[in-house]
């Protein structure tokens, strides 16, 4: 028995280095040169940008784009990372969302600075915030153009409203919800009614409209304070926020479930929830999830609270593109007026730049699964009350470590006497 | 080539007057004889110089720095991860998921594998087709088998929920709570890896000789008697084998939690209080989610040694109840 082993052991060992020596002798041809210049996009999640491209190849015959397109920005995250550390690898154009463009900011040398390409003339097609966003915070280099926002909505199911004696009509709906308490107290009135169900589908949505809306009022940062120190206990906002998160997890009022999650997928194909705070581009994921199922029983109503918004990307250069004349131009191109307008034809991204939320296809959209509500007007006037606020680099590592708190309340794991103590715990080591 | 075969001590006090030429061939000769040999085994000692050795190395050098791939910072900060480590309450708790899943997996496992060995040992109608069902499990990808015991230990929708639900029992929230999570994943892994161990007990089995077999048999020793008393000593390195193998592979558990825990909101966390969270999902949060590649390096090199010392002591301690011989 020992000798077979060995021997399968050499087989294998040869096998391996056949397989080496083959990776090896096989390199891959490079499209630079003097023919066409070929970009290379890399996105992930729905951009809208694939009649964008073939308008722009129509436009440009020179050039040739390839998109790389990865479904989630968990899965994008590591691979971008790689590329910038070892400066190879990366797209001519690479999209970066909220969460990781302060990251980057940190090392924007190894980003093209777009100011060096016509970058300052296109200030006015941003609203001022999205802009100053891809600004560093010197104001020197320009390293992201916006792309889309996500101006916060409140989606919810009119047949279960119904079913509870809760009016249906968006309007009415929108007037049950001045305040994040008076939202919980509809909630509360659901549950009785309808107990086998819940009302929100976790704590996600609550806990990032709040931590803005009260950071947007207030000092004008979250966690981090515009040093990027970690400022999660102190300050005022965050932890008014957090209790009124806390306050829908206490009552059980949630299905603790995430966003875009294989439970909250199948949970949208069922009567588990009734409504999900949705940014413009959660739209698309119920249609997609909730399918024929959910047809004709979702509707659009205001969030509560006031404005807010959650995500939306920037479109930057990364320094080591061998075309980066080519690759500016074509950036500039998906993000202005009617590279947005495009966009959100494609994909309903909703526009940063004015101009294109004023466009009647965007501001006159209303969206056919979700009971023909005027989508454009909701968002467009969600977009226009958002106050900006500073997101240090660590934001997301904070805020999924107390996401995982407030769920862990909900689960029964944390008491909530407990849970502010134990949300300041994550929030440090988090940010570490 | 042709090969001089005579060993080399027949021409080691070399005549003083020889030919060029011909003392030439003679050194090349000998030195054919003294490094061929090292030549042909050289492929895989490159090959893992490469890959083994160099990132082995790197990852060390790595982690004596405050690196991150995102940020782009890189200062040395000597043993300080280390230091953090061993005070860090997240890795210790991560380790200890890591080897409760470890022996909640591997302990069943092993057990069945070896009665399901002795089960195709004896003789039987299509041998074969059993045989290779049992590795039936280990060609399936790891990912599909995780996607769907993930799904039937849904909490809301889950058919073990459901069938558990159909003879009274309660209703298990299997990613909330650490235990019933450490359960789900042991399943997924022995659901995978029994199969191939009973086949390299089987193998081994099969070596063992038949006589004595009928010479216990003769003196009246039952069944169960010569598995325990033959068989099982008989398979003493094999199991020895079986069992370093799992526990390499236990303490890099990976895929399976992974998925199991689609429902958080970073999959790496591994439940909302990292309830099954193991060192290498630990690590790769660190190195890739967190942008602390230099903790993420100093991760890995505890669970190197970590590796290391467990093999040892498991060596040791079935070793030792191995009895006699």
């Amino acid at each position: 028995m020992r000798a077979t082993m060995r021997r399968g052991l050499s087989t294998a060992m040869a096998a391996v280095l056949v397989g080496v020596l083959a990776a090896a002798c096989g390199g891959d041809g490079d499209g630079s040169g003097s023919g066409p210049v070929e970009l290379t996009v890399d996105v992930f999640g729905e951009f809208g940008y694939d009649q964008l491209y073939k308008q722009y190849e129509a436009s440009h015959p020179n050039v040739k784009i390839r998109q790389r397109k990865v479904s989630t920005l968990d899965d994008y995250k590591p691979r971008l990372q790689q590329w910038i550390a070892t400066n190879s690898g990366a797209g001519d154009v690479v999209g970066l969302e909220e969460g990781i463009l302060p990251t980057y900011m940190q090392q924007k040398g190894k980003f093209l600075n777009l100011f060096d390409y016509g970058g300052r003339s296109l200030q006015q097609n941003f609203l001022p915030w999205k802009w100053q966003m891809g600004v560093s915070p010197d104001g020197e280099q320009l390293v992201g153009l916006g792309t889309d926002i996500g101006p916060l909505g409140m989606c919810y199911r009119k047949d279960l409203f119904k079913k509870a004696g809760l009016p249906t009509a968006r309007e009415e709906v929108s007037k049950l919800w001045p305040t994040w308490d008076d939202f919980l107290s509809t909630g509360q009135r659901y549950q009785e009614k309808q107990p086998r169900t819940r009302w929100l589908d976790g704590p996600t949505a609550v806990l990032r409209a709040t931590v803005l809306q009260n950071a947007g009022a207030g000092p004008g940062y979250s966690f981090f304070d515009k040093d990027d120190k970690l400022v999660f206990d102190t300050n005022p906002a965050v932890r008014t926020a957090f209790d009124t998160a806390l306050k829908f997890e206490r009552s059980g009022l949630t299905s603790d479930m995430s966003i875009f999650t294989p439970p909250w997928q199948t949970a949208l194909k069922r009567d588990t929830f009734a409504t999900v705070p949705c940014p413009s581009w959660m739209l698309g994921g119920i249609e997609e999830f909730s399918g024929d199922y959910g047809k004709g029983k979702w509707d659009v109503a205001t969030v509560p609270g006031g404005g807010g918004y959650w995500g939306g990307s920037w479109l930057a250069v990364p320094k080591q593109t061998k075309h980066p004349k080519e690759a500016a131009e074509l950036a500039t191109f998906l993000s202005g007026p009617q590279g947005q307008t495009g966009a959100f034809k494609d994909k309903n991204t909703f526009p940063s730049s004015p101009q294109a939320a004023q466009d009647p296809a965007v501001a006159g959209h209303k969206s056919a699964y979700f009971s023909d509500a005027p989508t454009g007007k909701i968002f467009g006037e969600m977009a226009a009350q958002v106050k900006p606020v500073h997101l240090g680099p660590k934001n997301e590592d904070v805020r999924q470590a107390v996401e995982n708190v407030l769920i862990a309340v909900g689960q029964g794991k944390v008491k909530p006497d407990e849970a502010w103590t134990k949300a300041v715990e994550a929030a440090r080591k988090s940010a570490r | 080539m042709s090969v001089d075969l005579r060993p080399a001590g027949h021409q080691a006090p070399a005549p003083a007057p020889v030919p060029a030429g011909r003392a030439w061939r003679r050194r090349l000769a000998r030195l054919d004889l003294k490094t061929a040999p090292y030549v042909f085994i050289s492929p895989f000692y490159l090959v893992f110089l490469i890959f083994g050795g160099f990132p082995l190395v790197y990852t060390l050098w790595v982690s004596l720095h405050d690196w991150g791939l995102a940020s782009g910072t890189r200062d040395w900060v000597g043993l300080e991860n280390y230091r953090y480590l061993l005070g860090d309450a997240d890795f210790w708790h991560a380790v200890v998921n890591t080897l409760g899943i470890f022996v909640v997996s591997t302990v069943p496992q092993l057990m069945l594998a070896l009665l399901a060995a002795n089960a195709l040992n004896r003789r039987m109608r299509m041998p074969t087709l059993f045989r290779i069902g049992m590795v039936a499990p280990l060609v399936t990808s790891t990912a599909a088998v995780a996607i769907v015991f993930t799904q039937l230990f849904d909490r809301d929708w889950g058919m073990v929920n459901w069938a558990l639900g159909l003879v009274g029992g309660g209703h298990i929230d299997w990613q909330a709570s650490r235990g019933w999570s450490w359960l789900a994943i042991a399943t997924m892994v022995d659901w995978r890896w029994t199969g191939y161990n009973a086949l390299i007990y089987l193998a081994a089995m099969q070596a063992i000789p038949r006589d004595l077999y009928e010479a216990a048999a003769i003196d009246g020793a039952s069944r169960i008697r010569q598995f325990w008393q033959i068989t099982v000593p008989m398979l003493r390195p094999t199991i020895i084998f079986t069992v370093i193998i799992s526990t390499i592979g236990g303490l890099q558990l990976f895929t399976e939690p992974v998925l199991f825990g689609v429902g958080t909101t970073n999959r790496m966390d591994g439940g909302s209080l990292h309830q099954f969270q193991t060192i290498t999902m630990y690590m790769f949060d660190n190195a890739f989610g967190h942008d602390r590649y230099g903790y993420g390096a100093t991760v890995a090199w505890a669970l190197f040694l970590l590796i290391i010392v467990f093999s040892l002591v498991n060596f040791l301690a079935v070793r030792r109840t191995g009895g006699t011989a």
